[in-house]
């Protein structure tokens, strides 16, 4: 670890990109799950850290159009078991609870949830080439080993899987992201807040210089009754996802009227699959139907040499999820 | 033999210092003066250092010295495990510039504190010449050769099993590949060096005190008397603290140049690199047999990795021409040289990997005669060793059969696969057989009467975790009749008597043995003093007519007089009586051989659409001769299992074959199975009456837990869906392709 400045700003967010503004090279610090072990590891190496973990309200309040707005500091522990996202937004509950472990869960903030950093073995080892590490070094994961990473939104610069669970919860629930930086403040739509590797996998999100996300706002909830979050991994808890599925549905009698559905651990970004959103709407529910949605949601696929089991198995896990969540309004 | 406390399934006596943090560990002892070392580990996994800059880093504030091959001082040999060392790789650390693997040490740090030493480490400029890294089983350009045994134990092949098997009725050959596993201790490496003028006393965690001692008093030049191993409490050893690694020397070595006490803790990511691994093993098993199940050739054969300078054979093959009365077997085994540290023991080397091919086999072969898995196993029962014919000292393998599976449910196991469902689920029921070499090593013991009556009994090896404190008083108790709190046991220490390698299943055999005969010895020789001495009320009688029992001292010829022990050494007039015991090694030339064994049973539920498995039961009936400890020998199984379902479904130590790195270097993503994974595991110790491995009738535990657990699982998986996984672990797209 390298010699690094610590200023914790507790008063205004405005405060925090002012201080951030000030030291080069700085980088904020929430809960500290993943920039710690990033720079551990030398992955990340900022010369100073601003803390924002006790900036604003770090709770949950109910906004005018019926949905909610969680602090940029709430605990993910928090969020997961707030009565009002237990019973109005369980997908994003049942997400938060299926990632990491209590401990981590009670130390990590919405914000750094939604900013986390991908676990590919390669971006993590310093010795290994990394173009999200390090921009124009290569991608050892591309001809490496591969089993983790993607399928959907690659590039020929980066294979990395977003991490995140919640972060597939939110997209599905078309959440927004709220910031201030020295613009001012400003909504960025979950789904364009995180970026495609494509040519500069190191940018990775909509976030300017010293931009600080200070909450995240739900809109009002739509598919409460008929949800799901399916996490299929490699032991039962306490490991990332191989593949993960928010599924949404807003149904009348057995129609549906509309569809949400979000990937995990298959993609570059948490994936919103569109395209099978549209091709479940106006439907009666069938398992031909989430059967369609999930080759629809596949077809861009594109595998590598370890992981083209993942197509299969998402596949399989959409048209589970799916089942799931048609269900769940009847139970 | 009393029997108060032998076999009662008493709590661990350590508990209590354990979770008040008063048991130390090797990293755990207050030093004045004490500083830290980091050891720096190459970039590559072939090559040499061509240059190496330590200038930025000598000058963070705090760093004492840095040492690298170009200014260290010299190591000698520390010879090889016949003489009596624990020492593992054969190349001295920093002693040159080459690199054989990725990870190995090219550099150490000593500073004031950790964390400056930890800079330092990361200032420290390596240019390399890199050579192409040389990995993988699946390479074919590399050289293969005939294993030869480092235990001096060999599978033997007999009759002719090529032939027999080309002319059998029922013909099955598979491949089986298991992948590489790092043992993980929750405790890490460590080790804690002073030297005292030429005297050298190392804080280590290690199952080997005495072998520790023997390695370093000669690669420093010292009588063995001046070295020092403590190792009273070991955080899991499963064999990779058996060996002595790079960092114990370099511990003492940084603390000679300092010239003050110096600790090493490796890290988590120098766990999966510098201290040794299971090997990759790709193995052929071939079996032939007639349609009614009787076995007629048994083909086992296959590749292990190795390192570039030390050989080390993950012997899967050990149990093969053994474990069933088949005439013709054949096994062989090849090495192939790696960019890897050496390989190690770890915990069942050889079954663990093996027992889950053969075990998996019969399996295979069951399902093809429509025979069930456990009347195969009965049909080719072998009543005696069929590999060295000679009888078995003890074996009860079909009373854990039967146990097994009547209180498993066997019977209610669906023969067809796919064909039972749960819930949405497939249910599958799965067996294997269990079985490990029981083993007795040469020991030492020494036992002390104080003048109270209570007890000392020492010993050189260290507790680990298994519940060797708690047995050892137990069987100390017994052997003098007295109770526990009269009994004390010290461990861990070189000053004590030596033991051998806490390993193999084997301390209680081993120390256990030489306990009992060091209580015995005390015995002895009161009964002699007591005859000889005048004021003795015993004075004149034979010594058979002396007997102990309960604590007492009776004589058949002078009824009238009871000693206990602590009167008897008034009338001697000694303040204490000492007394050693040497327990032999249980040698090759006996007429008998010593296995344990058990029976294995699983029940999985598998998700027919995503594959994801799930143990929603395990039984275990195992035998072990004569139970020490019915508490602590059930978590030893329980634990066997809990890593057997890990083997099985979880883990893996994963290597960039191109760069020879290990990826995984992390429990995060190096996956063992948490809590949610494990189902209650049910142990049933099956009776069995052992008389030949040494006077307290017990056989080594440990390790049954393990061998055979991934064939239980597989054997459950496949009655479940029909599909036959022949890897390990079975991930979710070796179900969901195949």
């Amino acid at each position: 670890m390298k010699l690094f400045s610590y200023n914790k700003i507790s008063d205004t967010p405005q405060a925090a990109v002012a201080s951030a503004s000030q030291h080069p090279n700085a980088h904020y610090i929430g809960g500290g799950t993943n920039i710690i072990d990033l720079m551990k590891n030398m992955v990340m190496i900022p010369d100073s850290l601003i803390d924002v973990s006790e900036l604003g309200d770090p709770g949950i309040r109910s906004t005018s159009s019926g949905g909610i707005i969680i602090g940029a500091a709430a605990k993910n522990s928090y969020v997961a078991n707030h009565r009002t996202v237990r019973d109005k937004y369980p997908v994003l509950a049942r997400a938060l609870l299926s990632g990491a472990s209590p401990q981590l869960r009670n130390m990590a903030s919405t914000a750094g949830n939604a900013l986390q950093r991908t676990r590919c073995f390669y971006f993590y080892d310093t010795a290994s080439a990394c173009n999200k590490r390090e921009p124009g070094s290569g991608c050892d994961a591309m001809h490496g080993y591969n089993r983790m990473h993607a399928i959907l939104g690659t590039s020929d610069q980066c294979i990395a899987t977003h991490p995140s669970d919640m972060c597939v919860a939110m997209s599905c629930l078309d959440a927004i992201i709220h910031t201030v930086g020295k613009a001012g403040e400003r909504k960025i739509p979950f789904i364009d807040f995180h970026k495609l590797p494509e040519k500069t996998p190191h940018i990775e999100n909509a976030l300017q210089e010293n931009e600080l996300i200070t909450a995240i706002e739900l809109p009002a909830p739509l598919f409460t009754d008929s949800s799901c979050y399916l996490k299929i991994r490699d032991r039962a808890s306490y490991a990332f996802a191989l593949v993960s599925v928010a599924a949404g549905l807003d149904l009348s009698g057995g129609q549906i009227r509309n569809a949400r559905l979000a990937l995990g651990g298959v993609a570059t970004k948490p994936w919103r699959a569109v395209e099978a959103e549209e091709i479940l709407k106006g439907k009666n529910i069938s398992q031909d139907v989430f059967a369609a949605a999930a080759e629809s949601a596949l077809k861009q696929a594109k595998t590598f040499e370890h992981n083209a089991f993942k197509v299969e198995l998402a596949k399989k896990a959409i048209i589970r999820a799916l089942a799931i969540a048609s269900r769940s309004r009847q139970s | 033999m009393s029997n108060e406390f032998i076999g009662k399934g008493l709590s661990r006596l350590e508990g209590p210092l354990k979770v008040t943090g008063k048991a130390r560990y090797s990293a755990e002892f207050p030093l004045k003066g004490i500083c830290y070392a980091v050891l720096v580990g190459s970039a590559i996994s072939a090559g040499r250092v061509r240059s190496i800059n330590t200038s930025k880093a000598e000058k963070t504030a705090g760093v004492i010295k840095i040492i690298t091959h170009e200014n260290r001082p010299p190591l000698s040999s520390p010879g090889d495990r016949l003489s009596g060392s624990a020492n593992s790789e054969k190349r001295l650390p920093l002693q040159d510039a080459e690199i054989n693997y990725a990870g190995q040490y090219i550099a150490l740090v000593i500073a004031e504190t950790l964390q400056s030493a930890q800079h330092a480490a990361e200032l420290i400029e390596v240019n390399y010449d890199k050579q192409p890294t040389v990995l993988g089983l699946k390479n074919k350009n590399i050289d293969r050769f005939p294993a030869k045994s480092q235990m001096g134990e060999i599978a033997k092949s007999r009759g002719d099993a090529k032939a027999e098997y080309g002319k059998a009725e029922v013909k099955l050959e598979s491949k089986y590949t298991t992948e590489a596993q790092n043992h993980n201790q929750m405790e890490p490496h460590a080790s804690t060096a002073i030297w005292d003028g030429d005297k050298l006393t190392v804080y280590d965690a290690s199952q080997y005190p005495a072998g520790v001692r023997n390695g370093l008093a000669k690669m420093f030049n010292i009588p063995l008397e001046n070295v020092r191993v403590v190792s009273h409490f070991v955080g899991g050893g499963f064999g990779g603290k058996g060996n002595m690694w790079q960092h114990v020397p370099l511990a003492a070595l940084a603390a000679r140049v300092a010239r003050r006490p110096v600790k090493i803790v490796l890290s988590r990511k120098q766990m999966f690199n510098n201290v040794g691994n299971r090997s990759e093993t790709e193995q052929r098993i071939a079996i032939g047999a007639n349609k009614d199940g009787t076995l007629k050739a048994i083909i086992h054969e296959g590749v292990s990795d190795t390192a570039m300078k030390d050989d080390f054979v993950e012997q899967f093959t050990i149990s093969t021409p053994m474990l069933y009365a088949c005439p013709n077997v054949d096994v062989a085994q090849e090495l192939v040289r790696v960019n890897k540290i050496l390989p190690t023991y770890m915990r069942a080397p050889g079954e663990a990997t093996g027992v889950w091919v053969i075990e998996s086999a019969l399996d295979e072969l069951a399902h093809a005669i429509n025979m069930d898995p456990i009347e195969l196993r009965m049909k080719n029962y072998a009543h005696q060793d069929p590999e060295k014919e000679r009888p078995f000292s003890s074996k009860a393998l079909d009373k854990c059969y039967q146990i097994g599976a009547e209180k498993f449910g066997w019977s209610k196991r669906y023969k067809s696969p796919g064909t039972n469902k749960r819930g949405g689920k497939l249910i599958g029921l799965g067996m294997a057989t269990a079985t490990r070499g029981a083993k007795r090593f040469g020991a030492k013991a020494s036992a002390r009467l104080n003048a109270d009556g209570s007890f000392l009994f020492r010993s050189s090896t260290p507790e680990q975790g298994t519940g060797s404190i708690t047995v050892m008083t137990q069987i100390g108790a017994d052997c003098m009749g007295v109770p526990l709190n009269k009994v004390t046991f010290e461990h861990g220490d070189t000053n004590f008597a030596a033991a051998p390698v806490a390993a193999g299943s084997a301390t209680v055999s081993s120390v256990g043995n030489a306990v009992w005969g060091a209580g015995k010895a005390i015995q002895k020789e009161l009964a002699e003093k007591l005859i000889a001495e005048k004021k003795s009320p015993f004075f004149g009688a034979s010594k058979d007519q002396i007997e102990f029992k309960d604590g007492a001292i009776t004589c058949s010829a002078k009824t009238k007089s009871k000693l206990d022990y602590a009167s008897a050494l008034k009338v001697l007039g000694q303040k204490s009586l000492d007394a050693k015991f040497d327990t032999d090694p249980f040698e090759k030339g006996q007429d008998h051989s010593t296995h344990g064994f058990g029976a294995h049973f699983a029940e999985v539920e598998v998700d027919p659409d995503l594959a994801i498995v799930s143990v929603k039961r395990f039984l275990s009936a195992v035998t072990c001769g004569r139970v020490m400890n019915e508490k602590t020998c059930k978590a030893q199984v329980q634990g066997g299992v809990i890593w057997g379902i890990s083997q099985a479904l979880m883990e893996s130590t994963i290597f960039d074959e191109r760069s020879g790195r290990v990826l995984n270097r992390g429990l995060d993503e190096y996956h063992i199975p948490v809590n949610a994974d494990i189902p209650e595991i049910e142990v049933h110790l099956v009776p069995e009456e052992e008389k030949h491995l040494g006077a307290l009738g017990a056989k080594g535990v440990g390790e049954i837990g393990i061998a055979g657990v991934p064939a239980a699982i597989a054997n459950a998986i496949f009655n479940a869906t029909g599909k036959r996984i022949r890897r390990l672990p079975i991930r979710i797209e070796d179900i969901l392709l195949s």
